[in-house]
């Protein structure tokens, strides 16, 4: 385990003895320009009109200035129902990735010393080596014949796909809570029930952010699963909704264009507010 | 800040795997808490459902003649010799083998570069590594959508402006160029977690190393290759194979890029297989899947090993 990997640390720096080492700098915000361009064509086509849009010119300024485009495809794309359609599938996401994985982790690693407890770890750890596509058929004739080529089978299929890496998080977190605050609870008579719910979920609070954050972000953008799953056009999330502006309206790019921009900006607002969690669930899924 | 590694590393120390530790707590025949069993049971049955019965039933499947619906009956290993022998197929795979393998590089190289950067003494620190992780909380289909107005209006306008021959058409109509385009876009998305990973290998490094360099007189340069990069030698193995592994899958970014094509050119392996849905040959593409994941499994037993039995992810 490497231990600091916290985005943080790294402000504790390298050599350099307090010199700014202002080439770097420099080299950096370049590219930091770079990597925001496509995020500006996007907010600035959005603001576009349809004549300015077709010009084929992606960088240059809105003029005029319009709201047009937003406004059109917030209509075209019956965005509230998109929206929600998408909130739905993402809220279970998270909701469920959350609760069964805590509980799931919290069983297993109180249990280490149980075989079943132990093998149902590994077990729901495969999942991490099965990637969608190896499962897709099958799983759109399941979800067909089970009633559920709807959002909530999406959202079913979500959760349970965010479960290994989810599990992975919680028992490597669980390990490092004391007994001595279990065992005291468990001496004034509260159940397991009890000392998990009022005890031990508050204090998975941090590992709950970084779990849900991953779960609603993998739901939010997720593309192939909804698109293969959800057989009624009209339940569709955010994401699969676009394609529309590939085929029946591929020349309105200002509308198209908005709607690309009001699609993907709850992702971007909830990263912005949460990106300490984000950055440490990359290291902490990938440095154990 | 960054509660939860800190936390965890803070606390790991101290209580250490307890739970690892075999004859920790009086167990001997201790009966366990039903309890247990409500929290884990419903996970256990779930996933049996969602994602085993689906694999079992897959594989069932590859060794029949089945279209998806209607009469079905076993036919052996016809699928799978048929498979081996099928250019469509071939050609997918080493496509999705072939893209992997540049956008790992490509990746690799600017995400090492990046880690170094925002690990130096530069002003703006927190905001710069805000921009920098931003491309990987954006959908991969829409910013394919975007990028494909980039690719096939304004960088075509660009080049005969300033008269760059070949970009002069769009490089998503070229069966020779497409595939620069995705891979262009699958970095841009992929390089923020490469990214984090390397800057968590380069905080790890005890600054005593670099002091202990900058004394014999290293320069930053000799620095960086003796010290720095055979430090982070299992990171680089670690990004290699998780990032490997996810650009195998390339999907979303292909669709909202070229839909495979034009022609074939672009169609990768998940592409081949969803085209079991409408093709007819349901089964045959169900063994593609299992061939497939026997690749993916082979990689994943790669990366175990490499993280010495521990597991990574993403």
């Amino acid at each position: 385990m490497t231990a600091p990997a916290t985005p943080h640390a790294s402000t504790t720096a390298r050599p350099g003895k307090g010199r700014v080492n202002m080439p770097v700098t420099l080299a950096l915000v370049v590219c930091a320009i770079a990597v925001l361009v496509p995020l500006y064509v996007t907010v600035s086509m959005a603001l576009k009109t349809t004549s300015q849009s077709v010009d084929g010119n992606a960088f240059s300024l809105p003029a005029p200035f319009t709201l047009d485009g937003l406004v059109e495809a917030w209509r075209l794309t019956n965005f509230p129902r998109g929206f929600a359609v998408s909130l739905f599938v993402t809220a279970i996401a998270v909701v469920g990735t959350i609760v069964l994985s805590s509980v799931a982790s919290y069983a297993i690693s109180r249990n280490w010393d149980r075989r079943f407890f132990r093998w149902s770890f590994f077990y729901l750890l495969g999942a991490m080596f099965l990637p969608f596509p190896v499962l897709a058929l099958s799983q759109v004739k399941l979800t067909g014949m089970a009633g559920l080529d709807n959002p909530l089978g999406v959202a079913i299929l979500h959760t349970m796909f965010q479960l290994s890496f989810s599990t992975l998080l919680y028992t490597a977190f669980l390990r490092s809570i004391p007994d001595e605050i279990e065992e005291s609870a468990r001496i004034d008579g509260a159940t397991t029930w009890q000392v998990f719910w009022r005890l031990v979920f508050p204090l998975l609070a941090p590992m709950s952010a970084t779990v849900g954050i991953f779960a609603f972000l993998a739901s939010w953008n997720d593309f192939m699963m909804p698109s293969l799953i959800t057989s009624d056009p009209a339940q569709q999330t955010l994401p699969v909704l676009q394609s529309i502006f590939q085929t029946q309206f591929s020349n309105n790019y200002n509308i198209a264009f908005a709607s690309y921009l009001m699609a993907m900006a709850p992702a971007i607002v909830v990263y912005l507010f949460t990106q300490r969690w984000v950055m440490a669930g990359v290291t902490q899924g990938a440095v154990k | 800040m960054a509660i939860p590694a800190a936390t965890l590393a803070a606390n790991r120390t101290g209580a250490a795997s307890r739970t690892s530790q075999p004859g920790h707590r009086p167990t001997g025949r201790r009966r366990v808490d039903l309890t247990y069993y409500v929290f884990l049971v419903p996970s256990l049955v779930l996933f049996t459902l969602a994602i085993t019965v689906p694999a079992v039933m897959g594989v069932i499947y590859s060794f029949t003649d089945s279209i998806g619906f209607g009469d079905t009956r076993f036919i052996g290993l016809t699928n799978y010799i048929a498979l081996f022998s099928d250019p469509a197929i071939f050609d997918a795979y080493l496509f999705t083998i072939g893209f992997a393998l540049v956008t790992v590089l490509v990746v690799n190289v600017i995400a090492f570069l990046f880690a170094i950067g925002l690990t130096s003494m530069i002003r703006a620190k927190v905001a710069l590594r805000t921009v920098f992780v931003l491309p990987m909380v954006v959908s991969g289909i829409i910013i394919a959508y975007v990028f494909n107005y980039l690719f096939s209006n304004s960088l075509p306008q660009f080049a005969s402006a300033v008269g760059l021959g070949p970009l002069e058409e769009s490089i998503l109509a070229n069966p020779d160029l497409a595939w620069t385009a995705i891979v262009v876009v699958t970095a841009w998305q992929a390089i923020p977690s490469t990214m984090l990973i390397y800057i968590a290998g380069i905080v790890s490094i005890p600054g005593e190393v670099y002091e202990a360099a900058s004394l014999d007189g290293a320069s930053a340069w000799r620095r960086l290759r003796a010290v720095t990069l055979p430090l982070l030698y299992g990171y680089v193995l670690i990004n290699i194979v998780i990032g490997f592994k996810n650009f195998l899958n390339a999907y979303d970014i292909i669709v909202g890029l070229t839909d495979g094509g034009p022609g074939t050119a672009t169609r990768s392996v998940a592409m081949t297989i969803f085209s079991g849905f409408t093709g007819g040959d349901y089964a045959y593409q169900m063994a593609n899947a299992t061939v497939f994941f026997l690749i993916a499994l082979a990689l994943a037993l790669v990366q175990l090993r490499l993280t010495r039995g521990k597991v990574a992810v993403r």
